[in-house]
Formats: structure tokens, sequence, C-alpha cells
């Protein structure tokens, strides 16, 4: 799905942080920025070892086809769907507007 | 928001041609939801349909629903596609409280169905629309936005997040790039997803309600300079609820880009929204890096690999395609194929489908959904299917002219009367005093008067000449305030006159 990363730069941090909404200073982004790098390295030496007969996978059993019947299971009472947001109005959970659009 | 320049659409079309890309999303009408067992049902009250897999709850684990994969799969099959021998899920990563995950469960690269196509015609003139892709996920929560000026926690806005939605099976259809006659792209547009809408609802797999968001188009729209091969950044218009949408998005969108473009502008690539009201769009939200999504394969699901023999077999479930269907319809019905462009163009079809298995006869049918319906339509703005009366009405109300209890004419109060929720057409008929006067004495005097009111008339009735009793009919109606069988009317005239 994506290029193997063969390197990270400072930009790249900066990028990521924003997609993960993370808040990081001029420090951190220069601790990240040294370290990121080297993780994927380490990874990178796992991928030499893979040879061209190993086909990628994207989960560690081969299974496929995993489905269950179109029948109604229990939903959850609303008060306890509730129970672990912050805060909730209205029988529905109270999330801070993030984005401008609505 | 500044104010748009726009070119008038004729105009637009001798500079440029568009190149449009359509998106639809259908709801599928499974029981449960794509990858837990709560219920789908519309109208639910707020956080009643959700479980620890749709509330993303730590822990939970997603599995597929098997109706889902078969009715896209269905789907496929009915746009002409190909059927993936193995595909995958993917993580659609993005922050917005309309999913407790912060991604939306779709896919990516690999999805169930691509490479397929549909004819769609306008004005009796076909055109092939292929189809890229047709690809499984989720629908998402409603958030309600709430205005700081409820004050409710210290002036700041906020969302309440109903998510009885997030998690629905969907099917998102890719068109390529369609290039038609310019000024044909409008009514191809909304000819397009009025065929996808009958072709998919014949499935049974959904109920195909644009009213109702169970399916929603997406227009993506740029425009090329005549004779260039460069294409233009489009704009993609969400909000569209109806086919006449469709088509108006389209023009509007048309109209907007040849306005900046003149100016020696550039087109912003954003999402738009379409205004009902106005016929307009409005900006809605930048592209911008934030639209990285970061797709990868979802690894709390297995892929899917729907064996061959399974792919046939619901293949053969398949319904008669469209133009087959078409054919047939025609031929029973005995329209001509101009009766049968007009009923297509008016998205009739299946209303007439339906009021003709309801008892009427095709052509009384034809008359109510082309004229009547057609025309009230129009003058409301709205689609021919949500005007708020069923072809099962249709029937009753025709089936109380066939029984001479009223006309044509006084129907038309009836219909009123139906679609304001007066109730049945029967109970429409009693309380508004509907029925025609079917009592020969009163009907027998109103004729007597209308001879004694017109003797040259009533002469030349005698004398044979059956032409003029027109006239007497006329009078004798509106002595009745229309409420008479013109039929009986004129035999009691005959009668009298002979």
């Amino acid at each position: 799905m994506s290029e193997p990363v063969t390197g990270i730069s400072r930009d790249d941090v900066v990028h990521l942080a924003g997609l993960a909404r993370i808040d990081l200073s001029d420090a951190e982004l220069d601790h990240l920025a040294a370290e990121l790098p080297a993780i994927l390295e380490h990874v990178a030496s796992v991928q030499q070892v893979a040879g061209d007969d190993v086909p990628a996978m994207s989960h560690p059993v081969p299974v496929d086809n995993v489905f269950r019947d179109d029948v109604v299971r229990p939903s959850l009472a609303p008060e306890d769907a509730l129970a672990a947001a912050p805060a909730s109005d209205q029988q529905r959970f109270l999330v801070p507007k993030i984005l401008g659009e609505g | 928001m500044s104010t748009e320049t726009l070119v008038p659409f004729d105009e637009a079309l001798t500079r440029y041609d568009p190149v449009m890309g359509l998106e639809i999303h259908i709801e599928l009408n499974t029981a449960t939801k794509m990858f837990c067992g709560c219920p789908t049902e519309f109208g639910a009250e707020p956080n009643t349909q959700v479980c620890p897999v749709c509330l993303a709850l730590p822990g939970a684990l997603p599995v597929v629903n098997a109706k889902a994969v078969e009715s896209a799969i269905r789907m496929g099959l009915a746009l002409n596609c190909e059927i993936a021998e193995w595909c995958r899920f993917a993580r659609k990563n993005y922050f917005y409280p309309d999913m407790p995950k912060n991604f939306q469960t779709s896919q990516y690269d690999e999805p169930i169905a691509f490479d397929g196509w549909v004819d769609v015609e306008v004005d009796g003139e076909t055109f092939r629309i292929e189809i890229e892709r047709a690809h499984m996920e989720e629908d998402t929560g409603k958030a309600l936005h709430v205005g700081g000026s409820t004050g409710r926690i210290h002036g700041a806005d906020f969302s309440l997040v109903d998510y009885n939605r997030a998690g629905i099976p969907l099917i998102e259809i890719v068109t390529r790039t369609i290039e038609v006659p310019p000024e044909k792209a409008p009514a191809v547009a909304r000819a397009y997803v009025s065929y996808v809408r009958d072709l998919i609802g014949g499935l049974g797999v959904s109920d195909v309600r644009m009213d109702q968001g169970s399916l929603r188009a997406d227009v993506n729209l740029s425009l090329k300079p005549r004779g260039s091969d460069v294409l233009g950044t489009r704009s993609e218009t969400k909000n569209v609820n109806s086919f006449r949408s469709v088509e108006r998005a389209v023009r509007y969108e048309i109209s907007r880009h040849a306005g900046i473009l003149d100016a020696g502008g550039k087109v912003v690539q954003e999402t738009r929204h379409f205004q009902e009201d106005t016929g307009t769009t409005l900006s809605g939200r930048e592209k911008s890096d934030a639209d990285d999504y970061r797709y990868f394969p979802e690894p709390d699901l297995a892929p899917v690999s729907p064996s061959r023999e399974w792919v046939e077999e619901l293949r053969a479930t398949l319904p008669e395609p469209p133009a087959v269907r078409r054919a047939r319809l025609q031929a029973d019905w005995g329209f001509s194929d101009l009766d049968m462009r007009d009923t297509i163009g008016a998205g009739a079809l299946d209303l007439i489908v339906a009021t003709v298995e309801a008892g009427t006869t095709p052509q009384a049918a034809k008359k109510w959904w082309l004229g009547e319906m057609a025309r009230r339509a129009n003058e409301s703005g709205q689609d021919i299917d949500t005007l708020g009366i069923t072809p099962q009405q249709v029937a009753e109300i025709q089936a109380l002219i066939d029984a001479g209890r009223i006309n044509d004419k006084l129907a038309r109060s009836v219909f009123d009367g139906v679609i304001a929720g007066e109730g049945t057409a029967e109970e429409v008929v009693v309380a508004r005093g509907l029925e025609v006067v079917s009592d020969d004495g009163a009907l027998g005097a109103a004729v007597d008067r209308a001879i004694e009111g017109d003797p040259d008339a009533a002469a030349k009735i005698r004398a044979g000449n059956l032409g003029v009793a027109g006239a007497l009919i006329g009078a004798v109606m509106k002595e009745m305030r229309g409420q008479a069988d013109a039929g009986r009317v004129r035999e009691l005239i005959l009668e009298k006159l002979a």
C-alpha cells in the first residue's frame, strides 16, 4: 500500500504530527527526526531477510472469509454506551467541535 | 463567502468542456451493521444501536457481515463489474468525531468490484458510463452541531454525536471520467444517478431513498478549455439530495468554474455543499494536506475472497437487465418509444409498474404519472417519487373513476386531499363531497334545464347533429359544478332528444 520508507525528514515528522494532532515542540521534533529513522532502519533490516519468495502479509495467520450471519444481537443500553464518555447531552456524545465545518 | 461571478450555462459551453465524475454511496438494507450485530433501523432513539465494536471500545473485534458482502457482489455484477478474487479492507485514518475509531473501515486499492459500465439514455440517445470501482465501507455517525450562543459550555461550540448510523454497510460506486457533449452533461449525470437507483432498487439490497440519505450522490466536476487537453481543477459537490439537484448542481458548477476561469482565476480544489433552495453550491472544506488518510490494510479483519462458484450463484439471482426489462414492459404495456422515453425521463418506470400491479391499466397509470404527477413535481421542484402519493393510492383513485364515482377532474381534488394527508382516496371523496351525481333524477332535471336554455342546440341534436351536444354537456357540468359523469350526461341528453 505504501512505498518502503527509506528516510524520514524533519518535515515528514512535522507532517505526521499534524495528521496525528500532536503538538510537538522544536526540541521534540529535532529529537524524533533523529530517532524515527533509526527505528525504521532497524525494521528495514528485517525486510532484507525476507526474499522474493516470501509474500507480504497483512495478517499473521492466512485466513480468508471470516463472516458472520446478518442476525441482530443486543446493543448496549444507551446509558452504558455513554458511561465512558467524558461528557454527554441529550443521549449523545458531547465532543468539542474540531473543524470549522457543519 | 465571496460573491460568485457566474457565466450563463449556454455561454460557458461555447468555451469549455465539462469533465465529470460521480460518486454514489448506497446504504445497504441489511438487518445489522457491517462489522457488528447492531440493528440498522432508521430513526431509532440516539445511541440505542451501538455496541463495543461500533463504538471502538478497547478489545472489540469486528467481523464482516456475510449478507453485506453478498449484496456488494450482486451490486458489482449488476454494474457489469469484475469481482475481485481476493480483497481487503483498509483503514482510512482521519480525526473527526463522526467515527469513534478515528478511522473509517473502507477499501482502498483492492475494491470488491471494479471495471464495470452502465448504459444510460437521455432523449433517446445512449451514453456509456464506465464504473471504476464499487467498494465496501461503513457509514459514519451523525453529529448535531450546537452553536456557542446556547452558552452551555462557556460559549464554546460543540457537537452532539449519535453513533446509530456508524457502521451501517455502505457501497461506494465511483465512475471513471465522464465526457459527453457539453450540453448533455447535466442530464446525463441525472440519468446516471436515476439509473443506478432503479438498478440497485431492483436488486432489493437498499431502500435507495435519496430523500432519506440511503442513496447519496457526489458530483465531481472540472472544466477543460475547448481544444485543450489540460484537465482543470475539480470541485466535489456534496449534499445533492434529489435527481433534480444532481442536474442543477452540474449546471451551477459549470457556470461557476467558467466564471473563475474567464476572470483568469484558479479553481480551488474543495468540497462544495449544494443548496437546495437557491440551486447554488457553497464552499465547504478546502482539500489540503489534512486529506492524507494514511490508508493501510485493516489488521482486525480477514481478507475477502469470494469463490467463483459463489459469484456465479449470485449472478444467477440478478433480475433481468434494465434494457431487457424496459423492452418487455414496453411490449406488455403497448407504449410507443416516445411514451417509454418520457416514462424513463420522468423517473416514473417503477411507479407505473407498481400502479399497474395495483390494478390500473398501463394507459391510465401513464396518464396520471406523466401528466398530473409530473406537473406537480415540476411545479414544486421535487422528484416524482417524493410527492407524497403512492402507486397504490393512484390505483385507488383510478378505481373510483372506473366505478363512475368520480371523474378525472374531481380526481385532481382527490389527489390534493390524499397528498395533504386527509386520508384514503375514499375518505377524501366523502369528506370533500366530491362524488359525482349519479342520481339520474337530479341529473335529468339539470339536463332538462340545459335543453330549455339552449333550444337551438336541442333542435340541431334532434336533427341528428350530435356535434353540438358538447354545448349542452358543458352547461350541465357547469350547473353540477363538475360533479357529474360527462358520459352519463351525454347519454341522458341523447335519450331525451332522440
